[in-house]
C-alpha cells in the first residue's frame, strides 16, 4: 500500500468514528455549545423557526406521555411505554423526515409516530387492546410500532432498498433501543444496509435500561455509535435530550442519505426518566440519586430557557403552545373515554386477503354461538 | 452440494417442445427444477416488481440452480445475492414488499431457513391481520425440503408443520412437474405471503410438460389458481391414499403396485397444505370408505395427524375402517444411510392399506 492510499484509507477510517464526545449543540444550562469549525460545520445550529417547530412538537409530546400514564391509571389503557425524557429523540426522528420518507418505530415511540402527524386516538389503538395497529402504514409512511426487539430495522432496509430500485427519493429512519442493539436482526440490518448502500439512518435511543438491565450488561463497545464502522458505515453519537444536537445530527445523516451517501448509525444517549412502563418498577433495579441526576438534563426545560434566552420565545408563544398540547390531550382523553365496539368478525377477515373456507366456518361458529347467547 | 442434472437453459426448458419426425410437436420432457425456473422466468418478465434474491441465487444460479440464468437475463438489480444471514434476508423481503415489491425468496435448505423464523411468524404471517388489509405481504418464500437425496444433517427437514400451524400463511407443496410452474405463478401472484416447499429428490424428474402451454393457460382469467386446491391424481375404488409434495410419487409407486396384487387405491394430492381442500379430500374419501395420510416429516402433531382428524370429523359415517398414517418416525431426520428405515416407502403403505379391516 502507497502513503497516500494508507492514508486515505485510515482518514475514511477515522470519518466512521463517532465523535470523542457526544455530539451538543444546546448544553444543559440551555446555552449554544462553543463547538469547534469543523463539528460546526458539519452539525449546524438549527434555525430558530426550525427549533420553535421542534419545541411546540416537544412540550406536546411530555403532555401525551403524562396523559397517556393518567390514562393507564383510569383503566382507559392497557399499557404504556414512557418516552418522559427522551421526548428530544421523538421528535428530532419524526422532524429530521420530509412527506416522501418513511419511519420504522417501536413501541416507546409514540410520540415520534404523533409527531409525524398521526392521529393521536388510532396511534393508541395498540396500548388500548382494540387492534393491534390503528394507523394506516402506508398512508402516513410510518411502520407499526414494532414490539418484537429489532425486527423492525430489517423491514426499514427493506423499504429503502425497494424506494433505492424504483428510484425514489425517500430516506427511512429506523428507531429502536440500547437492549434491541444486541439483537441478530440489529447486526443484519446494519451490514444488510451497509452492503446494499441503501438510504436508512438506524436511530438508537440509549435510555440505559433494557427493562431492567443497564447498558453494561448488553455492551462493552466504546460506544453503540462504534458498531457502525464494523459495518463500514458511520456512526455518530448525540447528547440526546438536546433537541438542536438531535435535529441537527439526524439532519445531516437524512442529507447523507438522501444524497447517495449510505446508511449511518446514530446513537442519542438519553435516559428514561419512568419505568418501562406502568406494570414496571424501576426502584428495583436503579436509585433516586441516578434518577435524580438526569433530571436537570431535562430537554423541556434547556430548550425552553435556550429559546427564551434568544427572545424567540415569548410568554405568548409559550402560552399558544401549551394551548397546542392541551388540545392534543383532550383529543387522546375524548377519543380513549369513548367506548369502541370491537366486531368478533374481524377475527377471521384479515388473516389473509380473503379468509379460507375454514376461517368462514369458524367465523360462523363464533356468530351461532354469539347469537344463542343472546337468546 | 449437488448439481442439476439436466443442463436446459430455461429458455429451452420453458419453450418445452421438440419436432417429431412427422413434423407435429409435442412436449418435451421438462424437469422439476428447470419448471420451477421457467416460472420464475415468465414471473419476472410479466411483473417488474417480482425480485428474487437469497443466498447464492445471482451468478451460480442457486445451489439446485434454480435461478440459473436470471441475474443475467434481469440484471442483478432483480436477481441478486445477499449477506449470508436468513433473518436479514427475510427482514429485507417485507420491507420490499411494504415499498410496493414482490420478492421471491430463496431459503436454501430447510433447516437454513429457522433463523428467519422470527420473521416469518412474528412479521410476514401477521402484517395483514395487523394492519387490518391495509399492509399486504405478497412474498414467497421457497424452500427446497425433505429428505431421499442422502443428504447431512440440516439438509432433508421436513419442516411444514411449524409453517402451517402460523395463520396468515399460505403453505403449498406440489407434487408434479406442471404444478412446479403454475403453483409458483400462482404463489408469485398471490397477495399473501406464500410458503412454497419444493421437494428436493424431485428437482431432476421429469415429465413432458408444455410449459408454453401452461404459461398461455395461465392468462385465461377462467383457469383458477391452484392454492386451496387438492387433486385427485390417480382414480381407485378400494382405499384412498392422501400424500403430498415428495410423498406423492411413494403413493403412486404403492397404488401400481397394489393394482397388480388385485386392489384398486385412489392417489389424493393434497398439494395445497393453507388452505386445505377439505372437500376434494372427504369426497375421495367417501367414495371408498378407507384412508391412509402419508408424509415424511414425524407423525406427531403433524399435517398427517391434521389431515387424519379432519377426515374422522367429515368422513367417519363413511369409514369402514379407522384413518391410518405412513409418516416420519419422532426421531431427528436419520443420516444418509439409514434414512431408508424412516422414509415412507411401498411396502410400508401397502401394510398401512392391509390393516384397514378389509372384510375378506
Amino acid at each position: 500500500m502507497s502513503s497516500s492510499t494508507a492514508e486515505e484509507s485510515a482518514r475514511s477510517e477515522a470519518a466512521m468514528l463517532p465523535s470523542p464526545t457526544p455530539v451538543q449543540l444546546i448544553n444543559e444550562r440551555g446555552v449554544a455549545v462553543d463547538n469547534d469549525t469543523e463539528t460546526a460545520a458539519k452539525y449546524p445550529m438549527p434555525s430558530p423557526e426550525a427549533l420553535m417547530r421542534a419545541y411546540d412538537k416537544l412540550v406536546t409530546g411530555r403532555r401525551v406521555n403524562d396523559q397517556a400514564g393518567a390514562l393507564v391509571r383510569q383503566g382507559k389503557m392497557a399499557v404504556y411505554p414512557s418516552s418522559h425524557g427522551q421526548e428530544a429523540c421523538q421528535v428530532a426522528a419524526a422532524l429530521c423526515l420530509d412527506a416522501q420518507d418513511w419511519l420504522f418505530p417501536t413501541y416507546r415511540d409514540t410520540v415520534a409516530v404523533m409527531t409525524r402527524d398521526v392521529d393521536p386516538v388510532e396511534v393508541m389503538v395498540l396500548l388500548r387492546g382494540d387492534w393491534h395497529s390503528g394507523y394506516d402504514p402506508i398512508e402516513h409512511k410510518v411502520a407499526t410500532q414494532s414490539t418484537p426487539l429489532a425486527t423492525q430495522l430489517l423491514h426499514a432496509v427493506g423499504v429503502a432498498h425497494a424506494a433505492k430500485l424504483k428510484g425514489e427519493d425517500s430516506v427511512v429512519v429506523a428507531m429502536c433501543g440500547d437492549g434491541a442493539s444486541s439483537e441478530g436482526d440489529f447486526h443484519e440490518a446494519l451490514n444488510f444496509a451497509a452492503v446494499f448502500h441503501v438510504p436508512v439512518v438506524f436511530f438508537v435511543q440509549n435510555n440505559q435500561y433494557a427493562i431492567s438491565v443497564p447498558l453494561s450488561h448488553q455492551s462493552v463497545a466504546p460506544s453503540l455509535a462504534h458498531k457502525a464502522i464494523g459495518y463500514g458505515m458511520p456512526g455518530e453519537r448525540v447528547d440526546g435530550n438536546d433537541l438542536a444536537g438531535v435535529l441537527s445530527v439526524l439532519g445531516t445523516a437524512v442529507q447523507r442519505a438522501r444524497d447517495g451517501g449510505g446508511p449511518t448509525l446514530v446513537e442519542a444517549h438519553t435516559y428514561r426518566m419512568q419505568s418501562h412502563t406502568n406494570a414496571d418498577d424501576a426502584t428495583r433495579y436503579r436509585t433516586d440519586a441516578e434518577v435524580a441526576e438526569w433530571a436537570p438534563k431535562d430537554p423541556l426545560v434547556r430548550m425552553k430557557k435556550y429559546l427564551t434566552d434568544a427572545a424567540v420565545l415569548t410568554d405568548e408563544a409559550e402560552a399558544a403552545i401549551g394551548d397546542d398540547a392541551e388540545r392534543v390531550a383532550a383529543t387522546l382523553r375524548d377519543g380513549l373515554n369513548s367506548e369502541v365496539s370491537v366486531d368478533p368478525d374481524d377475527l377471521f377477515k384479515y388473516v389473509y386477503s380473503e379468509p379460507t373456507p375454514q376461517l368462514n366456518e369458524q367465523a360462523a361458529m363464533l356468530r351461532d354461538e354469539l347469537s344463542r347467547e343472546g337468546e | 452440494m449437488t448439481s442439476v442434472a439436466d443442463q436446459q437453459t430455461p429458455a429451452q426448458a420453458a419453450a418445452g417442445r421438440v419436432a417429431d419426425d412427422d413434423g407435429t410437436t409435442t412436449a418435451a420432457p421438462v424437469t422439476f427444477g428447470k419448471a420451477l425456473t421457467a416460472a420464475l422466468s415468465d414471473a419476472m418478465d410479466s411483473d417488474e416488481g417480482v425480485v428474487v434474491f437469497g443466498e447464492d441465487v445471482g451468478p451460480l444460479g442457486g445451489v439446485f440452480r434454480i435461478t440459473d440464468g436470471l441475474t443475467d437475463r434481469f440484471g442483478e438489480q432483480r436477481c441478486f445475492d445477499t449477506p449470508l444471514a436468513e433473518a436479514g434476508i427475510m427482514g429485507m423481503a417485507v420491507g420490499m414488499a411494504m415499498n410496493g415489491m414482490r420478492p421471491v425468496v430463496e431459503m436454501q435448505f430447510d433447516a437454513f431457513a429457522y433463523p428467519a423464523f422470527e420473521q416469518v411468524v412474528s412479521h410476514v404471517a401477521k402484517m395483514h391481520n395487523r394492519t387490518k388489509g391495509k399492509v399486504k405481504l405478497p412474498i414467497v418464500i421457497r424452500i427446497p425440503y425433505a429428505g431421499g437425496i442422502g443428504g447431512v444433517e440440516h439438509h432433508c427437514d421436513s419442516s411444514e408443520s411449524y409453517y402451517v400451524h402460523t395463520p396468515g400463511l399460505t403453505v403449498l407443496a406440489p407434487a408434479t412437474v406442471a404444478d412446479a410452474y403454475t403453483m409458483l405463478r400462482d404463489a408469485i401472484d398471490s397477495d399473501d405471503p406464500v410458503v412454497f416447499l419444493e421437494p428436493k429428490k424431485m428437482y431432476w424428474s421429469k415429465d413432458a410438460v408444455d410449459l408454453k402451454a401452461l404459461e398461455t393457460a395461465r392468462r385465461d382469467p377462467e383457469v383458477a389458481s391452484g392454492i386451496g386446491k387438492a387433486v385427485v391424481a390417480r382414480e381407485g375404488t378400494d382405499a384412498t391414499l392422501i400424500a403430498y409434495g415428495p410423498s406423492v410419487p411413494t403413493a403412486l409407486a404403492a397404488a401400481d403396485v397394489a393394482a397388480s396384487e388385485g386392489r384398486s387405491l385412489q392417489v389424493v394430492d393434497v398439494r395445497s397444505l393453507v388452505p386445505f381442500d377439505d372437500e376434494t379430500v372427504a369426497a375421495a374419501v367417501r367414495t371408498t370408505g378407507r384412508a391412509v395420510v402419508i408424509a415424511e416429516a414425524p407423525g406427531f402433531a403433524s399435517v398427517a395427524s391434521e389431515i387424519v382428524a379432519r377426515v374422522q370429523e367429515r368422513c367417519f359415517h363413511s369409514l369402514a375402517a379407522p384413518v391410518r398414517r405412513v409418516v416420519g418416525f419422532d426421531t431427528p431426520f436419520p443420516a444418509p444411510k439409514l434414512e431408508h428405515y424412516y422414509l415412507p416407502s411401498v411396502d410400508r403403505i401397502l401394510d398401512a392399506v392391509d390393516d384397514l379391516q378389509w372384510e375378506d
